[in-house]
């Protein structure tokens, strides 16, 4: 059994008085496509965001490739947090899409995908617009390499956003609801670019709704409720014979539209 | 009485002269008020709470009290501190500290308007905090807080105005004068009133014209 991609052990997230990720175990398996689903309020966004370090958990670790992220722990056993230099290379192993987005308004496509390229990993101003643009290509996007995202579809920019972080040749893809804010005609185009990347063994992570995508791509579901991993299997498992009474009422909502057909 | 604006005309190497001098207040004193102002604005955001308290405190009595209330204070208050200045360097001063409380205010919301995810993005990619700020916050920034800039710089410049009184020679102490030599209160008035709409609207077109270049950076699809 290789090394997963990321290991949550014991995870904990508050915020205030609100306890938001309790307990949290998970692995997520190399070169494979794992689904966070759940309804609102459960915690995967959550969870998610504390994989790309963008929220710091409470208590508990997350190791990513066998690196411990964020944290260290010192001879008296206390948590302390590691230079921001050295987590930045841990996280560089990670690219992260976002719910809106996020394309930065006063650069172009192109120049939102070699940022990066240019800023973090001092390439040449054409060494970093060339890997952009075979990016952009990849989502099919060259032909609007020079259009600001105000001048991009809501699918559009999140097609950038997806050649934004991988043109930093991450080992892990993290989405957060990448199509929440989308049509369905737009939603598909995302997730076609989605089902292309785990189609070359990218190992993903995909906090969605849709479960179409989770059914068909996902090759691990975990289903959280109220800040708990109440189920972890095979798409299968999960969608076949939900054996848990609040997975069921869950998906009842999503297998009446017509997922079960998927499978 | 006739209103006979040639009264006012003949004068007009004295007026080109006020003009001037209000032009070079405005343009001067609201530079360096934008650039107070940033820098008021970053201390603000991070420099620390007790900066930001103290900043909150000096800026809240210049925006709650009057200008002309400031200036008397800075002409007339400077020499019990031992700063006694002459009219128009008072008047620079003056106006670049009360525009200044303005602009860092412009600034702290335009800093707090930049979406949390755009940093965030900027963090995921492997940008450092000075990073994002340069490359991100700044320039996000910059487009969001152009048009209440301008529209300060145009408030900034009939505030100007009021520098008449501590005897600063620019256009509203100039033309008052004329006419009251002249006796042609109305027609001074009315050239005064004249020459700030004017530089009123030629300002406000600038700023229609940049921000229509800036529309395509605008956030959100409409």
């Amino acid at each position: 059994m290789s090394l997963p991609a990321i290991a949550v052990r014991n995870l904990v997230k508050t915020f205030g008085d609100t306890t938001v990720l309790q307990n949290i175990d998970i692995e997520i398996p190399q070169g494979q496509v794992s689904c966070l689903i759940g309804p609102s309020g459960s915690g995967k966004s959550t969870l998610l965001r504390c994989m790309a370090f963008l929220e710091e958990a409470t208590s508990g670790t997350i190791t990513v490739n066998g690196e411990v992220l964020g944290f260290t722990e010192n001879a008296q056993g206390m948590r302390e947090r590691i230079a921001p230099a050295a987590n930045r290379a841990i996280r560089a192993q990670i690219g992260m899409v976002f719910q809106q987005f996020n394309l930065w308004p006063h650069m172009t496509a192109l120049g939102n995908v070699s940022e990066a390229l240019k800023t973090v990993h001092k390439m040449s101003r054409k060494d970093a617009e060339e890997r952009a643009m075979a990016q952009l290509v990849k989502v099919g996007l060259e032909s609007r390499a020079g259009h600001y995202p105000s001048q991009l579809s809501g699918g559009q920019q999140q097609r950038v956003a997806i050649a934004r972080a991988l043109a930093l040749k991450p080992k892990i893809m993290l989405f957060d609801e990448p199509t929440s804010s989308l049509d369905p005609e737009l939603t598909g185009e995302v997730l076609n670019v989605m089902r292309d990347l785990a189609a070359e063994g990218m190992t993903m992570v995909v906090v969605s709704h849709e479960i179409g995508f989770a059914a068909t791509v996902g090759q691990q579901i975990a289903f959280l409720d109220h800040g708990r991993i109440v189920f972890t299997g095979p798409p299968q498992e999960v969608f076949r014979k939900p054996r848990n009474a609040r997975l069921e009422q869950f998906l009842d909502t999503y297998l009446d539209r017509g997922a079960s057909m998927l499978l | 009485m006739t209103f006979d604006i040639n009264v006012i005309l003949d004068q007009l190497p004295a007026i080109t002269s006020g003009a001037g001098v209000t032009i070079l207040i405005w343009i001067v004193g609201t530079i360096a008020a934008a650039i107070l102002g940033f820098f008021v604005a970053v201390g603000r955001r991070f420099g620390g709470a007790m900066l930001n308290k103290a900043l909150f405190l000096i800026v809240a009595v210049l925006r709650g009290t009057p200008f002309l209330i400031q200036i008397f204070l800075v002409y007339y208050g400077g020499p019990f501190i031992g700063l006694s200045l002459d009219p128009l360097p008072a008047g620079l001063i003056g106006i670049s500290i009360y525009g200044a409380a303005y602009y860092s205010e412009i600034f702290r919301s335009g800093f707090m308007a930049v979406p949390k995810g755009h940093i965030e993005a900027g963090e995921c990619v492997g940008l450092t905090q000075g990073q994002i700020i340069r490359r991100i916050l700044l320039p996000e920034m910059t487009m969001l807080v152009l048009p209440p800039s301008l529209n300060m710089a145009v408030l900034l410049m009939k505030e100007t105005a009021v520098l008449s009184i501590i005897t600063v020679p620019e256009l509203t102490a100039t033309l008052s004068a004329i006419g009251a030599q002249q006796y042609a209160f109305v027609e001074a008035l009315s050239v005064l009133a004249l020459f700030y709409w004017v530089l009123v609207e030629i300002t406000g077109r600038l700023g229609r014209l940049v921000e229509t270049k800036l529309t395509r950076f605008r956030f959100f699809n409409a």
